[in-house]
C-alpha cells in the first residue's frame, strides 16, 4: 500500500471569528484532489465562515489553511483565486450591472490557463445560453445559481467552493444544477459543497463532514452513514 | 438675439462643468465615495500647468500631455495611500478624510503660489470666435464643450467596452464577489481614482484658460460639479453633461437679467431639480 498523497487542501486547528462571535473552534479538514467533499450543519453551524476562510473573505485567529502544501495566511481572496481557489458565494451575488457573458468574461480576471471558457460554461449550462446579452439581474434563481458556478469557473481553478447552491431553489432546478457536477468533477476540479439538503449533499460526495456549533462533529463516507449518527451529528443529540 | 446668444454660451460653458463632474460622479459610482477635495485638485492641476508653461514657455494646452498623466498617478497614490484606508466602514470617515484633503492642497497651494490671481494665456484661441449667423461662438468654449464630449464619450466606451471598465463595474456592484473572481478591489479603486483626477485635471486646465484662479478656488468648482451631476442624475455620464448644460444656461442666463444672479440662479434650478426630480435628469429612479 502506498502512502496517501497529500491533501489539496488542509484545514488545520481552525479557529474564526464571524463579526462578534465566534464561529469556528479548532476545525480540521483535508481535501484530496479530485475529491468531492461536502460541508453539512444546522443554521450558525459555521459552515459558510469555513469557506470564506478557505477563500480568503474572512480572517482567521488561529490554525492554518495550506492549499497545495502552501500556507494561505495572510493572502487576500483575489490572489488565491490566482492560486486556483474559486468561491462561488451564498446568494449568487451576481453583479447586477453586467451582462450573462460579461459576468462570465469577469471570472476569467485571475488569467489561469484552462479549458473553461465562456463557450464552455455555455455548453455546460445550456440554459444560459440563449442570455447571453441578458442582464445578470433579469435571470431566474437558478439561472443565476448556473450563472455563478459558470463564473467561478471560468477561473479556471484546482479547488472550488460551493456555498448553499440549492438555497431558495426548487427541488427540479437543483437537480438540474446538481447534474452538472459530475462534467466539473471530470475535467479535474476538485469540489468543497456546503449544502442544507442533506439528500443531495450524501449524494454528490465522496465525503462529509459535518459541523456543528462551530467543531466538526462527523466525518466520514456517506455509505457509512445512517440517519442516527447524522441527526447526532447535526443536531448534537441522540435521536 | 443677447438671450439666444447667452443660451450658446451657457450651454458650452456646460462641458466645462460637466469635465468638472465626471470625476466625481466616477468616484462615487466605484466606490461610494464622495471627494470633497475634487475641486481642489483641479486647482492644483491649474497650477501644475501653470509651472510648466513658465518653466518651458509652452503652450498651457501642450501641458495637459504631462499634467494629467501626473494627476493619474497622484490619484493612484492617494487611493492607494490614505483613501483605501477609509471605504468599507461608515461614510463619515471619506468625507473627514477627503475634507482634510481639501485644507492641505489649498493651504500648500498658498504656501507655493500666494492668494495672487493667475490665469494660463492660450494666446488667439482665447478670444477669437466663430460667426454662425448672428451668433458668436467662441473657439475656446466651443473647444471646452468638444473636449467635455470627447471625455465622457471615451470614459463611457471605456466603462461599457473594455476589461478595465468590466473589472469597475463588477467591484462597483458588489465588492466582496469582485474579489472572489480575483479583482483586487483595492487597485481598481486606485485606478477609478486615477481617472477622476486624470478628468479634473483637463478640467483644471481649461478653467485655468478660461478665466483666472487662486489656491481657495476650490470649493466652488465643487459645489458647480455637484449641481451638475445631481442635476443629470447619478450613474449617467451623459446625464453629467446635461447637467453641466442646464447649470450653465441657468447661469448665463440668470447673469443676463443682473450680473450678480448668474451663481444664485445655478443653485435655485438645483434646489428645483432636487425638489421636484431627486433623481435627476437622467437618473434611474432611486431603488434599493
Amino acid at each position: 500500500m502506498s502512502a496517501s498523497p497529500p491533501p489539496l487542501l488542509r484545514v488545520s486547528g481552525l479557529d474564526a471569528w464571524y463579526g462578534d462571535f465566534q464561529a469556528l473552534f479548532d476545525v480540521s479538514v483535508s481535501v484530496a484532489e479530485a475529491e468531492v467533499v461536502a460541508i453539512i450543519g444546522a443554521n450558525g453551524a459555521g459552515k459558510s465562515t469555513l469557506l470564506g476562510t478557505i477563500a480568503g473573505l474572512l480572517p482567521r485567529t488561529a490554525g492554518s489553511v495550506t492549499f497545495d502544501g502552501r500556507e494561505l495566511a495572510g493572502m487576500p481572496a483575489h490572489r488565491r483565486v490566482a492560486l486556483g481557489i474559486s468561491m462561488v458565494p451564498e446568494g449568487r451575488r451576481i453583479f447586477p450591472s453586467l451582462s450573462v457573458e460579461e459576468n462570465l468574461l469577469v471570472g476569467a480576471q485571475a488569467r489561469r490557463p484552462g479549458p473553461w471558457t465562456v463557450a464552455a460554461v455555455l455548453e455546460l449550462f445550456p440554459l444560459l445560453a440563449d442570455k447571453r446579452q441578458r442582464g445578470g439581474s433579469q435571470l431566474s434563481g437558478g439561472e443565476q445559481q448556473a450563472l455563478a458556478i459558470g463564473r467561478g469557473l471560468m477561473a479556471n481553478p484546482r479547488l472550488l467552493l460551493l456555498d448553499e447552491v440549492s438555497l431558495g431553489l426548487a427541488p427540479i432546478v437543483v437537480r438540474r444544477i446538481y447534474e452538472a457536477l459530475p462534467a466539473i468533477r471530470a475535467a479535474g476540479i476538485t469540489v468543497v459543497l456546503v449544502e442544507q439538503d442533506i439528500g443531495q449533499a450524501l449524494h454528490a460526495a465522496d465525503r462529509v463532514y459535518c459541523l456543528l456549533e462551530g467543531r466538526v462533529a462527523l466525518e466520514s463516507a456517506p455509505a457509512e452513514l445512517d440517519r442516527d449518527r447524522i441527526a447526532a451529528a447535526y443536531f448534537g443529540v441522540r435521536a | 438675439m443677447t438671450t439666444a446668444n447667452n443660451l450658446v454660451q451657457g450651454l458650452l460653458l456646460g462641458g466645462l462643468y460637466a469635465l468638472f463632474a465626471t470625476g466625481l460622479s466616477l468616484m462615487f459610482g466605484v466606490m461610494r465615495l464622495v471627494n470633497l477635495a475634487h475641486g481642489d485638485f483641479a486647482i492644483l492641476a491649474a497650477f501644475l500647468a501653470l509651472v510648466a508653461v513658465d518653466a518651458t514657455g509652452v503652450h498651457p494646452l501642450l501641458t495637459l500631455t504631462v499634467v494629467v498623466p501626473a494627476m493619474f498617478a497622484l490619484g493612484y497614490l492617494v487611493q492607494r495611500g490614505v483613501l483605501n484606508r477609509t471605504v468599507g466602514g461608515d461614510g463619515l470617515a471619506p468625507v473627514l478624510v477627503t475634507f482634510g484633503l481639501s485644507i492641505i492642497l489649498q493651504n500648500l497651494l498658498l504656501e507655493l503660489f500666494s492668494a495672487d490671481s493667475r490665469g494660463l494665456d492660450a494666446g488667439a484661441v482665447e478670444d477669437t470666435s466663430l460667426a454662425i449667423g448672428r451668433l458668436n461662438v467662441g473657439w475656446f468654449p466651443l473647444l471646452t464643450l468638444l473636449t467635455g464630449a470627447a471625455v465622457l464619450g471615451g470614459l463611457q466606451l471605456l466603462l461599457a467596452r473594455t476589461r478595465l471598465g468590466r473589472t469597475l463595474r463588477a467591484t462597483s456592484d458588489d465588492q466582496e464577489a469582485a474579489q472572489l473572481v480575483g479583482i483586487d478591489h483595492r487597485h481598481a479603486f486606485a485606478v477609478a481614482t486615477g481617472l477622476a483626477l486624470a478628468t479634473v485635471a483637463i478640467a483644471g486646465i481649461f478653467l485655468g484658460i478660461r478665466t483666472t484662479f487662486s489656491p481657495a478656488l476650490g470649493p466652488t468648482r465643487l459645489i458647480f460639479a455637484f449641481e451638475a451631476v445631481i442635476i443629470g442624475g447619478l450613474g449617467s455620464l451623459w446625464g453629467t453633461l446635461a447637467g453641466g448644460m442646464v447649470l450653465g444656461v441657468a447661469q448665463t442666463l440668470g447673469a443676463q437679467v443682473s450680473p450678480g444672479w448668474g451663481v444664485l440662479t445655478g443653485h435655485l434650478v438645483f434646489l428645483a431639480v432636487l425638489a421636484f426630480r431627486p433623481s435627476g435628469l437622467f437618473g434611474k429612479p432611486v431603488t434599493t
